[in-house]
């Protein structure tokens, strides 16, 4: 961090130009959290939060579908061993991310990389990738503009959810309940890139409603998900399926594979 | 605060971040195994898949599918905005509205 601070210093203009480039790219994706923010803290709120945890949670976890997710279970009184699984599985595509964002910024110091890392989400994920090169290093102050705009707006909007939560009043007039279960579909519908991933969906599905339905209720969510991915990693390995848009096909160099199946994830 | 949810949140904090940082961090040499490569990527129809299947069609531990259950009529055209706008607010928006107008028009749930 020393050697940053001085950077900064260093060139004063330059360095708030290259921030104001990163806050620039950070615009769609502030157009894009202010709905689902708003909608988070309102939903948490009518999940039984308080305006203090539900913007603690924004935060520390910085990721929309998790947060969704955790306030479902949060009010359906699961464990919470259940809740941080879950949360572990939703989350676990950040390391796709991660891995493919590593060309750009590896020359960076690894105190300014555990920063950076906090930043990843699908959204910032997906501007860093077409605004900076493979080949290139990455200016860490656009880097740094992109995100902390970024992470201000989830924040800022979370909040603004979590207070109008407490006016709402009786959100299911409105149909406000419904907010979760569509995102949740939205977010779904991204996802099925080809036959095995609409397969998987089906499994994971079909596997959630009956565990649910029995006393292992709390785990639906962690064991439909194993068996699902497991059976769709299966279907793959053997051929069949007929994956034209095969997400794992990678070339063996870890900087193109990991960052062609994570860009698969969600073009 | 809550102690439960204080612990709940921080270790969401601890998983989230981990997934995000340790690669960045620590492999920046190392490849990832194919299966395992694989196998994230099915994570993520998988998890939604089996999370949006609970929430519309488990109420109360108990299988719903009555056409009492408002969320399942408003998920046929909450799945074809989806489809068509690959976005995020327009479903929701068209989901909510939906279940709202559906309790206005008096079917239960």
């Amino acid at each position: 961090m020393a050697r940053t601070r001085e950077k900064g210093q260093g060139g004063g203009n330059r360095s708030l130009a290259a921030f104001a480039r990163g806050a620039r790219l950070a615009v769609p994706v502030v157009m894009g959290y202010a709905p689902v923010g708003l909608a988070y803290g309102v939903i948490a709120r009518q999940s039984g939060l308080s305006p203090a945890e539900a913007v603690l949670m924004s935060v520390l976890v910085y990721a929309g579908s998790a947060q969704f997710i955790a306030c479902g279970l949060i009010s359906s009184g699961a464990a919470a061993a259940g809740v941080v699984g879950t949360t572990l599985l939703v989350n676990l595509r950040h390391v796709l991310y991660s891995m493919s964002l590593l060309p750009r910024v590896r020359h960076l110091s690894q105190s300014l990389l555990a920063l950076v890392a906090f930043g990843i989400t699908d959204e910032t994920y997906g501007v860093a990738i077409g605004a900076f090169p493979p080949d290139e290093r990455a200016d860490w102050r656009e880097v740094a503009g992109l995100n902390l705009v970024s992470y201000a707006a989830w924040v800022a909007t979370s909040l603004g959810g979590a207070v109008l939560g407490e006016r709402v009043g009786d959100g299911a007039r409105l149909g406000m309940d419904f907010a979760l279960p569509a995102m949740f579909i939205g977010l779904l519908v991204m996802q099925l890139r080809n036959r095995i991933a609409v397969l998987v969906a089906g499994v994971a599905g079909v596997v959630a409603v009956a565990v649910a339905a029995s006393p292992f209720d709390r785990w639906a969510t962690v064991i439909a998900t194993v068996v699902a991915a497991s059976v769709g990693t299966v279907l793959e390995a053997t051929g069949r399926g007929g994956a034209s848009g095969n997400p794992s096909q990678g070339d063996g160099r870890p900087s193109a594979g990991p960052g062609r199946a994570a860009g698969r994830l969600r073009d | 605060m809550r102690i439960s949810v204080l612990a709940i949140v921080v270790g969401m904090f601890a998983v989230t971040y981990l997934s995000r940082a340790l690669p960045l961090v620590t492999l920046s040499r190392r490849q990832m195994p194919l299966r395992l490569k694989t196998w994230l990527v099915y994570v993520g129809p998988a998890v939604l898949a089996a999370l949006a299947a609970q929430s519309i069609l488990v109420s109360g531990g108990k299988l719903a599918l009555g056409k009492e259950n408002v969320y399942l009529i408003a998920s046929v055209p909450t799945i074809i905005v989806a489809a068509r706008t690959k976005g995020l607010l327009l479903p929701v928006v068209v989901g909510v509205g939906c279940v709202m107008i559906l309790r206005a028009m008096g079917v239960a749930g």
